[in-house]
């Protein structure tokens, strides 16, 4: 179990890193925290001819407030955004899913924005990037693009990243703060999740509800806050809608009961929290 | 920019628990496979090489990571702290390795310096974990042996330990 | 636990039996173990890596390595062909044509079965080079289960067997007719034990040299015996044991049985080193190690007790299937035999018929592991008890304490032919409900059932077998054919003392380390023996079959160190202890019978103060020779041999005593089924066991501990899993899952000390019994909770949303 070849480069700015991608395009493979893409490289699972390391580039390391989003560089690790003393208040529906995310120790070097890139349907941070309504910032040589995170996250593990893009940032919105809930049912603590749920209420009227591990992406629903009320009806169209899929841990058909159950549960415990 | 092409060995150095290492490599090379092959520290085990596991765990820049998922060239300039590095010069056991000792917390011993490292970094961040905590930072490592219930003993006696010293 | 530290400075006056701390522990918290892949190799040692099949049923039709060889550093790339040129096929413990190689010769038969070996300068290279090698196959119809491949339609794994179900035996004890027409009811119900492994944290090692000025071989490797294994290994290499040198390193990751199977690579590793003159190395990975190391093999027990309406049970019947995999390895099929004669398990029961039968399916070999057959076996019985009392409308637990077999009993001879040592099971049970607090579960059970929720209460109770006799295998033949094969029994344990002109004692012994503090607990017997602190007691278990004693018993597996090994000791100390005291008894001018040994002296038991260091007298021995009393032997090494008389061959008819010791065990545990997330929380769990006296109890709770975590396992998460058409699905950390520490619940464990009556130190077996007893105690405690009759395991949320499906 050990790596194919590859050319390894560590740029010192991202402006390098991006003209490596622009030469080398889908043949290089960006690392950051490695918590991914490395196992896959052990497993020779992955090829790529160049490995871009960004963990060093202290310009992407950091986490800003901004225009009423929580910006989150490139190389912030998934513990520094957890440990980040502003997160709970800023962004709770975050806080509470942190936790969910590997281990202690693969959140050491893991990315925030690392696990976006891998874009697995089942994981907590980009199920919240959705559910929030976050972006994603991409920058090239061409310049910088700002995309949301319903349009960045195309399916799975495939994203609207061009090769020559460097994932530079994600920012996660802070409007919603007052009530949050997230749950997932995973085989072992620290596991995938074979399905998560995240709500959070917008306001008087309207709540977001995020569902990871049922479809190929994370699912956004927003809905009346009245609908709460008989929320399993809603999970119950959901569950059809999303349909699942099969895998060795849960069945489609496992992974909508789950869904149907475990739904209303965090819509009211984001209800009770807002209350 | 650090570059390093793929048919080329090249020379990485990072001090290793307090001391200057270097040895070369190409630019694959896992940090487990350098601490181990390379430089002849064994204690770091691989368990699994796909990060699950966690036997490999050590710490860069003080922090626990997971050394199989870790090039060599990416240690470089660091400080690597390895089990290696936790008992005095003379060999006297810390005092987490002296818990592990008296609480029976290990069996084969082969998990066991990835599991003192997750925790030298850890009770440096909070000396004074809950009993979940504990259990929180112990769910990223496998033991096959010991049912954890010593290890997880072995770790609150270190805390309460911790707590009677002045802060 | 009130432990005691190494090295307190003050002597015990007795140091069996105390919770002494190890002194395996400081090198290997520093970091300083000397695990095989730890150590130093020859320079110019080649690495290899093996090439895997990725079909579960196919014919080889070429393989091209031309590519490979031609890449720098490739020294070799090995094929099946070369290995049956070599090589002789492993010998196997039945007589059929199943053959197996250390690599796959003309056809594979399980996804992940070794096809070709690439020997370079580095693994990594090693590695490069598989990628260039092109095996051409032809796939071919796989059949994985069990059922299935006993039909007459299923592919046949070894055609020239014509059959995959290559042995069915069947046994009777008593008149189980008779018990079966007087029965007021006859209660049956099927299981199915799952595949799976434990999955030790090292994974298998082998460094093996060729030496051609005599033809030998030197190879280290992780193996673990048993080491009936190694003539197996010798036979394959065409060489007389002494010409298969092999030695185990000083510390090893786990084995858990699973590092038997390391022993067709052993032979693979030696023809690479003679095959490219170079010394070769091979560690396999992760990925390796979850395909095709090893597994416990699955069976389907169809099991049926004739039962009295207040839950006697008269007789039981079990039919026994089980799968092997691809081949049958010996000592296979180990796990179907070992339990034979404590077939009937904690119960009285005097009349029973066992049908065993040995299926192969294209999966991969299941071999040595932990609990061997008693997993499987217990599911049955104790799953079967529980439905009795279901269909009877019976207490659970009395229909258990029913049928437990009477402390005025033992010894016990049951139906079977084991020899029950000794055991009060059940003041066991009555200590458990007691001081386990079944009251308080059954009060957490009332308030949850109340509030709506899924709980349930499980028991289990099991004989656990320590130290195999090395005959029950051949139960597995006729007794004609036993007879023609000459007898087959006993178990033989050795330990050798020696002690160095300054007194310094070194112990050996027959078994591989794998983490069970046999150092420490053999520092303790000697240093007790010999009035000195265990501190001071080097134990050195680096096994080198060219230079230690060892026997075909010889390793670490079916918990023989206690009543085995550790007795070696005993003798091997106590030799040595009498001709110590006939030395002193010259010096200090007083009879033998009047030494004692203790605070490092050697001294007249009636005037302490004649006193001699203990070190001054060992001295004599090897200083002095010529003064020694008349008669003795000079030198001071001592090698104890244990063999128990008790383990007889198995009888004309069948009967079978396969262990030398009997340890109980029970347990209680409530569990509650969350039917949001089909999940199992297991609310608490009591172990109450007996395994005789406790020779280190810090010790014996880790391994009660160590043994639940993988009875927890079994019963909830981990499990082989094959598609019907052979593809291998749990081939990552992420897919098997291992249990964490979040996944275990709390432990609370009790002991009973009934000294076995067989063994000096009283000492049972006791390292797998939980292994054994919890998985069942799991199931039947979900199938309380759920109210259901057929509960598989492992208990995932799959298998809980189909047994909850319809519920709310």
């Amino acid at each position: 179990m050990k790596p194919r070849r590859f050319d390894y480069v560590r740029p010192d700015s991202a402006e390098e890193a991006v003209a490596v991608l622009a030469e080398y395009g889908d043949a290089a493979s960006v690392l950051a925290g490695g918590q991914s893409l490395m196992a896959m490289l052990n497993l020779r699972v992955a090829e790529p001819a160049v490995l871009v390391d960004i963990a060093r580039l202290k310009e992407l390391d950091y986490i800003r407030v901004a225009n009423g989003k929580v910006e989150v560089g490139a190389a912030v690790t998934q513990n520094q955004l957890k440990d980040w003393p502003e997160l709970g208040g800023r962004l709770p529906l975050l806080a509470a899913a942190l936790p969910f995310v590997g281990h202690f120790q693969t959140r050491n070097r893991g990315t925030v924005c690392g696990s976006i890139a891998h874009a697995d349907p089942s994981s907590e941070i980009p199920l919240v990037l959705a559910a929030l309504g976050g972006e994603v910032v991409l920058r090239s040589q061409r310049g910088t693009r700002v995309l949301a995170a319903a349009d960045f996250q195309r399916g799975v593990m495939t994203t609207a990243r061009a090769p020559d893009e460097l994932i530079v940032a994600a920012r996660f919105p802070t409007q919603w703060t007052r009530g949050v809930a997230f749950r997932e049912v995973a085989r072992r603590h620290g596991d995938f999740a074979i399905i998560a749920v995240a709500a959070c209420v917008e306001d008087r009227n309207t709540l977001r509800i995020g569902i990871g591990g049922v479809a190929d992406r994370p699912a956004v629903q927003h809905a009346p806050i009245s609908v709460a009320a008989d929320a399993k009806d809603m999970f119950e169209k959901l569950a059809q809608e999303l349909e699942g899929y099969d895998d060795l841990h849960a069945s489609a058909r496992l992974r909508r009961d789950l869904l149907r159950r475990v739904g209303p549960v965090v819509v009211e415990e984001a209800l009770r929290c807002a209350a | 920019m650090r570059r390093v092409n793929k048919d080329e060995r090249t020379r990485i150095s990072f001090t290793l628990n307090g001391r200057a290492v270097s040895g070369e490599a190409e630019s694959r090379m896992l940090l487990t496979d350098f601490l181990r092959h390379v430089i002849g520290a064994t204690g770091t085990h691989v368990g699994c090489e796909h990060g699950v596991c966690g036997c490999c765990t050590v710490l860069i820049d003080g922090v626990a990571a997971r050394s199989c998922l870790t090039l060599a060239v990416q240690a470089e300039g660091r400080a690597v702290t390895t089990v290696e590095g936790l008992a005095a010069p003379d060999g006297a056991l810390n005092a987490l390795q002296q818990a592990f000792q008296r609480h029976h917390a290990l069996q084969c011993g082969f998990c066991t310096p990835g599991i003192l490292m997750s925790f030298t970094d850890y009770l440096a961040r909070n000396p004074h974990p809950t009993e979940d905590e504990i259990r929180d930072v112990l769910s990223g490592h496998l033991c096959r042996c010991t049912g954890y219930a010593g290890i997880v003993a072995a770790v609150r006696a270190v805390s309460a330990g911790n707590s009677k010293q002045p802060s | 636990m009130n432990v005691r530290s190494q090295s307190s400075g003050d002597f015990l006056s007795q140091a069996l039996g105390i919770p002494l701390v190890r002194k395996e522990d400081p090198a290997l918290l520093s970091g300083r173990g000397r695990y095989a892949d730890d150590l130093p190799v020859a320079s110019g040692t080649l690495h290899a890596h093996v090439i895997r099949s990725p079909h579960a049923h196919a014919k080889i039709l070429k393989i091209d390595a031309a590519a490979a060889l031609a890449l720098p550093g490739v020294a070799a790339v090995i094929t099946g062909e070369d290995v049956r040129q070599l090589t002789d096929p492993f010998l196997i413990a039945l007589k059929a044509p199943v053959h197996q190689w250390s690599l796959a010769v003309e056809q594979v038969r399980y996804v992940g079965e070794a096809v070709a070996l690439v020997v370079a300068e580095s693994r990594y290279v090693a590695e490069d080079a598989a990628e260039l090698v092109q095996v051409d196959y032809d796939p071919m119809e796989a059949v994985t289960d069990p059922l299935a491949a006993c039909d007459k339609s299923a592919p046949l794994l070894h055609p020239a067997c014509k059959t995959n179900e290559i042995s069915v035996r069947k046994f009777a004890y008593g008149d189980t007719a008779a018990a079966f027409a007087a029965a007021d009811r006859v209660i049956a119900l099927t299981v199915d034990y799952p595949r799976l492994s434990f999955t030790p944290m090292e994974c298998y090692v082998v460094v093996a040299e060729y030496r051609p000025h005599d033809g030998s071989y030197d190879v280290l490797a992780n193996f673990q015996g048993p080491f009936s294994t190694h003539p197996v290994m010798a036979k394959a290499l065409r060489v007389p044991g002494t010409r298969l040198r092999l030695r185990i390193p000083p510390d090893s990751g786990g084995s858990f049985g699973i590092k038997l199977s390391v022993s067709p690579y052993v032979v693979l590793a030696a023809i690479a080193a003679k095959i490219t003159g170079r010394p070769v190395k091979w560690v396999e990975d992760r990925a390796e190690h979850l395909a095709a190391a090893s597994s416990g093999p699955n069976r389907i027990t169809r099991i049926e007790a004739a039962a009295t309406l207040d839950g006697r049970i008269l007789g039981l019947r079990l039919d026994q299937l089980e799968d092997y995999g691809a081949f049958l390895r010996a000592p296979m099929p180990g796990p179907l035999y070992r339990m034979q004669g404590s077939v009937t398990g904690a119960y009285d029961i005097p009349n029973v018929e066992v049908t065993n039968r040995i299926v192969l399916t294209n999966k991969m070999p299941a071999s040595l592991i932990r609990g061997f057959g008693g997993p499987q076996l217990y599911l049955a019985i104790e799953r079967l008890v529980q439905r009795i009392a279901v269909e009877l409308g019976l207490d659970h637990l009395d229909v258990i304490r029913r049928n437990l077999i009477p402390a005025e009993k033992f010894p016990y001879r049951t139906a079977a032919g084991a020899l029950y040592d000794s055991g009060d099971y059940a003041r066991a049970v009555a200590t458990a409900i007691g001081d386990g607090r079944l009251d308080d579960l059954k009060r957490r059970r009332d308030t949850a059932r109340a509030a709506g929720k899924l709980y349930g209460i499980g028991f289990a109770a099991v004989v656990e077998p320590g130290m195999s006799n090395m005959g029950y295998l051949s139960t597995l033949l006729t007794a004609d054919a036993r007879e023609r094969a000459g007898p087959k029994n006993g178990a033989v344990s050795m330990a050798t003392v020696n002690i160095d002109p300054l007194g310094g004692v070194s112990v050996s012994a027959d078994v591989t380390v794998q983490g069970q503090g046999h150092q420490t607990v053999l520092s303790q017997i000697v240093a007790d023996r010999l009035g000195l602190d265990p501190a001071d007691i080097k134990v050195t278990l680096e096994l080198d079959t060219a230079k230690d004693a060892w026997s075909i018993a010889a390793g670490t597996y079916s918990c023989r160190f206690s009543p085995g090994t550790a007795v070696a000791a005993h003798i091997a100390a106590t030799r040595i202890r009498g001709r110590l005291a006939g030395i002193a008894a010259n010096q200090l001018n007083v009879l033998p019978d009047d030494i004692e040994f203790a605070d490092g002296q050697v001294r007249s038991r009636s005037n302490p103060d004649n006193a001699l260091p203990f070190g001054r007298v060992a001295g004599t021995a090897h200083w002095s020779p010529v003064m020694l009393p008349d008669g003795m032997a000079p030198g001071l090494s001592e090698t104890g041999v244990w063999s128990p008389p008790e383990l007889e061959p198995p009888t004309s008819d069948d009967r079978i005593n396969t262990s030398l010791t009997y340890g109980f065990i029970f347990d209680m545990c409530g569990v509650e089924v969350d039917p949001v997330t089909f999940s199992v929380r297991v609310d608490r769990y009591v172990s109450m066991h007996d395994a005789g006296t406790l020779l280190n109890p810090l010790i014996a709770d880790g391994q009660v501990h160590g043994a639940f975590a993988q009875g927890i396992a079994a019963a909830l998460y981990e499990e082989f899993v094959y598609d019907e058409n052979g593809n291998f699905l749990s081939g990552s950390f992420a897919d098997y899952l291992v249990p964490t520490v979040s996944e275990i619940p709390p432990l609370e464990i009790l002991h009973q000390e009934t000294p076995s009556p067989l063994t000096p130190l009283g000492a049972k077996g006791m390292a797998e019994g939980n292994c054994m007893s919890t998985p069942a105690c799991i199931a039947n405690a979900v199938a309380d909770a759920l109210g259901v009759k057929d509960v598989s395991l492992p208990l995932t949320p799959l298998r809980l949303h189909a047994l909850m499906a319809g519920k709310p």
